[in-house]
């Protein structure tokens, strides 16, 4: 890697970009990233039948018969409904108590905000895999078992000090001078925070919320250990299913082509924010 | 950016304390609570003291976990954070090129994680898989499921995949930030493009890049779900990290004792 690195010799940025040696680079990088999701793409367009007993690089007799079964089968297609309504929860609550926290740790200093500030990061750093059954017990003891809310409510765990986290690194980026012209006009706490400083920091609270989606969609763990029929997540219900019925491999292609889905139409829509999002507003 | 005193401040950090508490410290106390029992099943617990931690501290189990675990983290960290440092350096810098890099590096982060072990187990198949059957055609003795070799590799191969991006993006993020006038400045001083990358890259990329080695380590210490889909911990316990671990005894052998010890241990 190192000498590679050496041999373009052009500065970037600067009169002409060598085109070419990059353009390979990233040609191969993203082949190695896309042959595998290409790989799951094409068996789930092909028949068990093929999929077993030929090796085709593209499928032979194009069927959408494995999708077909998902999107008309009840029990698969409500994991979808599932996932997305205790992902969108988790985004909705984790920012709602996210926001005033961010402000008051980019604004003002008291009596142990660092040390405050850590220990909302450890639990970022805490495994899922131990509070699992924790979380079991705790959420069956108030009742809380097999509902979106639980998953969502666990899933904070993780997601609000992120948001925390990013949220303040954009809100330190806004001068306090606006905080105080705007208290100097007469208004409220309130009506500042809403009318004037959250559509200032919208691109963060963008990024933010992407990340909360991403990370509450992908965790497989906790929404697994919490629910049991009613919410019962899509990445369950695969796991789950195909051990039951044996090995089904188009359906079971055609269901993780449709939990890629969800998360590449959040990226299209953050593109732009993405690279600043990536460094937590940090840059 | 000076900041006020105000103690009333924390108000507005009260909810956060409030939900973190209810989602975090009360299960984390079962958990600690659990490290001092001892259980036969029915809810019945008995106090064992500091036994279990005695008993994870002698264990060879706890500590070839550990050992594994350390392993992995290394292995990917060292190829993770060239590679993705060498990735954003080539990633276009604008423009349309530089969006479709965006959107498709930033693709295998969203996928759920069982189904990205679940695309690394078909894809490494040899009878159906792309990368097992190319393999086996050429004569590599390829099987993830007996090899301890194929089985590292896969892994570890499904974790650079999974999560190079994550890097190249964070470097790509702090590359973005140096303004052009340090590479104009370079150019003067007729720079190498070693020197403009130690020098000048290098050093403004390390703000991002202590936050990727910080996420790659914490998350590479609690990856469950895909080494479990793609191999079970196996063949034998070779893949067997930690969190793999804990669960097989947690839930596997119900030794909730010795499991919750272990991990007050790890988290600690």
């Amino acid at each position: 890697m190192a000498d590679m690195t050496l041999n373009q010799t052009a500065p970037r940025g600067l009169g002409l970009p060598r085109v070419n040696g990059r353009a390979v680079v990233m040609t191969l990088y993203l082949v190695f990233l896309l042959l595998p999701i290409y790989w799951l793409v094409n068996m789930s367009l092909k028949t068990n039948t093929e999929i077993l007993n030929v090796f085709s690089l593209w499928p032979r007799n194009l069927t959408f018969a494995n999708y077909a079964k998902i999107l008309t089968d009840s029990s698969w297609y409500m994991g979808y409904v599932n996932s997305l309504i205790y992902v969108v929860m988790n985004t909705a609550i984790s920012i709602t108590v996210a926001l005033p926290a961010a402000y008051a740790f980019s604004r003002y200093s008291f009596l142990g905000d660092k040390h405050l500030f850590f220990w909302l990061l450890t639990n970022r750093m805490a495994p899922p895999a131990v509070f699992a059954l924790p979380f079991f017990q705790f959420y069956s003891s108030v009742g809380l078992f097999d509902t979106h809310i639980a998953v969502a409510l666990a899933h904070c765990l993780f997601n609000v000090p992120l948001a925390v986290w990013i949220l303040e690194g954009f809100m330190r980026g806004v001068p306090k001078e606006i905080d105080e012209t705007a208290y100097i006009d007469g208004y409220s706490f309130g009506r500042f925070f809403i009318r004037i400083f959250t559509p200032l920091i919208a691109s963060g609270i963008g990024v933010a919320a992407f990340f909360c989606f991403m990370f509450s969609w992908v965790e497989l763990l906790l929404s697994r250990t919490l629910t049991s029929v009613n919410a019962k997540p899509i990445a369950a219900t695969m796991t789950r299913t195909v051990s039951a019925s044996g090995l089904d491999w188009g359906v079971l292609a055609a269901a993780g082509v449709l939990t890629i889905v969800p998360g590449a139409l959040v990226i299209y829509f953050v593109r732009n924010y993405i690279a600043k999002g990536f460094a937590l507003g940090r840059v | 950016m000076e900041k006020t005193v105000n103690q009333k401040a924390w108000f507005l950090v009260l909810p956060v304390l409030l939900l973190v508490a209810f989602s975090a410290v009360i299960p984390l106390m079962t958990v600690v609570n659990y490290s001092v029992q001892d259980t036969f099943g029915n809810n019945v617990f008995f106090w064992a003291g500091l036994e279990w931690f005695t008993e994870v501290l002698e264990s060879d189990r706890m500590w070839a976990a550990l050992g594994r675990q350390l392993v992995f983290s290394g292995i990917i960290l060292a190829i993770e954070l060239p590679l993705g440092i060498f990735v954003a350096l080539n990633m276009p810098k604008k423009g349309f090129w530089a969006s479709v890099c965006l959107v498709l590096m930033a693709l295998p982060l969203l996928i759920p994680w069982n189904v990205v072990g679940t695309i690394w187990q078909i894809f490494g198949r040899v009878d159906i898989g792309l990368l097992g059957h190319t393999l086996d055609a050429f004569g590599i003795d390829y099987n993830y499921t007996q090899g301890f070799i194929a089985a590292w590799a896969t892994v570890i191969v499904m974790d650079v995949w999974h999560w190079t991006s994550l890097v190249a993006l964070l470097a790509y993020a702090g590359l973005q930030s140096i303004p052009d006038a340090y590479y104009q400045a370079a150019k003067i001083d007729q720079a190498s493009r070693w020197k403009v990358f130690r020098y000048i890259e290098l050093p403004k990329m390390q703000g991002v890049l202590m936050i990727a080695i910080l996420l790659r380590f914490m998350d590479s210490f609690m990856i469950y779900t895909e080494p479990f889909v793609v191999t079970g911990g196996g063949p034998g316990n070779s893949t067997t990290f930690l969190s793999i671990d804990l669960v097989k005894m947690a839930l596997g052998q119900f030794d909730l004792g010795p499991a919750a010890a272990s991990r007050s241990c790890t988290s600690w």
